[in-house]
């Protein structure tokens, strides 16, 4: 009985101080909108000026002959992301020929992820060979704007006069786990029906990923 | 609804299972990981479907979850405290990860024993999210941590995070 009440107590004791140590990091929270909100299928998406892992500054309108884009939100701590790097660097060399260049995103607040600052970001682009460039959104001022609330979390833009159109938002493919085993390419099917001067077929997919708001 | 072919091959897995000595598991998981004490029964969206509906007196507290997901590991403490606070008054918390199997031995695991995690954890599998994710609750994005609180036919789902107080009141309207 008494070794009963010793164990609740300590039990008691342990998540009191979960409790604690984790409300600790409370105060790195990030105000977003709240999910459901940012772009829907056919509005216009912002440009910005976002710093490259070469410490270059980008923006889309420095692509002069891009027909679009293929906008990935994306980091290096998380799993679903990490998961996808090689389809994303396959994606990039898949059509930046064709002029749906990748441009990759980090949204995440490195204070909440340490493994997502500026320099952990340059070193996995070189270790894993990015082809594509590799943005911080330093401040997170871009990620509300698009409405992105996990990594990955892909923006297929097709470039018009009035500015760049989203064309389709969701998941890379319906296999996370293996590539191989995907038979719905979403993303590719959009970029290719885009090419192709045709509707994409499907323009709005849901995926299990990474929360961006820590 | 598990047709009764597919019924017999989980039995069968489960009968293997319990061959190699493991400790029997009362639940249709595709197959269990066990280390260090610790067994994570994994299922796949269709196994995993009839929890979301079983039509008995139990609350059920399904929470959405991964390790890699800050949000969820910091209102873990106050689902524990749920499972511990309302476990005798048949209530019951599911904790749901979304790990990458591949993570369940080297990180899913030692996280549960380090912060002993004493409601029931299971793993969903399933990689083909598009599909899944509108059957949990037709307004959810995808994003975690998610939860849905039920009893027979009520039912509430939640995009968004808890502290105690709020779970606890969220679980008293379905009370």
């Amino acid at each position: 009985m008494g070794k009963k009440i010793e164990m609740k107590t300590l039990k008691i004791l342990a998540v009191l101080a979960l409790v604690i140590a984790v409300s600790a990091f409370a105060v790195d929270k990030v105000i977003v909108k709240k999910t459901g909100e940012g772009y829907a299928v056919g509005d216009f998406a912002t440009d910005f000026k976002l710093k490259n892992v070469d410490d270059t500054t980008v923006s889309l309108a420095n692509y002069k002959n891009a027909k679009g884009f293929i906008v990935v939100f994306t980091c290096n701590h998380c799993p679903y992301s990490v998961a996808y790097e090689d389809r994303i660097i396959a994606l990039d060399k898949k059509f930046k020929e064709k002029g749906y260049p990748v441009i990759a995103i980090n949204p995440n607040n490195p204070k909440a992820y340490p493994e997502d600052s500026f320099e952990n970001m340059k070193v996995r682009a070189k270790n894993k060979g990015f082809t594509y460039l590799y943005l911080f959104d330093d401040g997170q001022h871009i990620y509300p704007q698009y409405g992105a609330t996990k990594t990955p979390h892909v923006y297929v833009l097709e470039k018009t006069k009035g500015g760049n159109i989203v064309r389709y938002i969701g998941a890379i493919d319906n296999n996370y786990k293996d590539a191989k085993a995907a038979d719905k390419k979403y993303v590719e099917d959009a970029v290719n029906a885009l090419i192709e001067g045709k509707s994409v077929p499907v323009t709005l997919t849901k995926a299990i990923g990474c929360s961006i708001k820590a | 609804m598990i047709s009764k072919k597919n019924y017999m091959n989980f039995m069968l897995v489960l009968l293997l299972i319990s061959c190699k000595g493991e400790q029997q598991v009362t639940t249709t998981a595709n197959k269990v990981f066990e280390s260090k004490g610790v067994e994570i029964p994994v299922y796949d969206f269709k196994n995993f479907e009839p929890l979301l509906h079983k039509n008995d007196d139990k609350v059920r507290i399904i929470n959405f979850w991964a390790t890699w997901c800050k949000p969820c590991v910091r209102e873990l403490p106050y689902f524990e405290l749920i499972n511990d606070r309302y476990g005798a008054k048949n209530v019951e918390v599911i904790l749901v990860s979304l790990d990458l199997p591949s993570q369940v031995e080297n990180k899913l695991i030692p996280f549960l024993s380090k912060q002993r995690i004493r409601s029931k954890v299971i793993l969903l599998d399933d990689p083909n999210a598009n599909q899944w994710i509108p059957k949990v609750d037709e307004n959810w994005s995808g994003s975690i941590p998610a939860t849905i609180i039920y009893k027979g036919n009520s039912s509430n789902f939640y995009e968004r995070s808890f502290t105690y107080h709020d779970l606890e009141k969220e679980l008293k309207k379905i009370l």
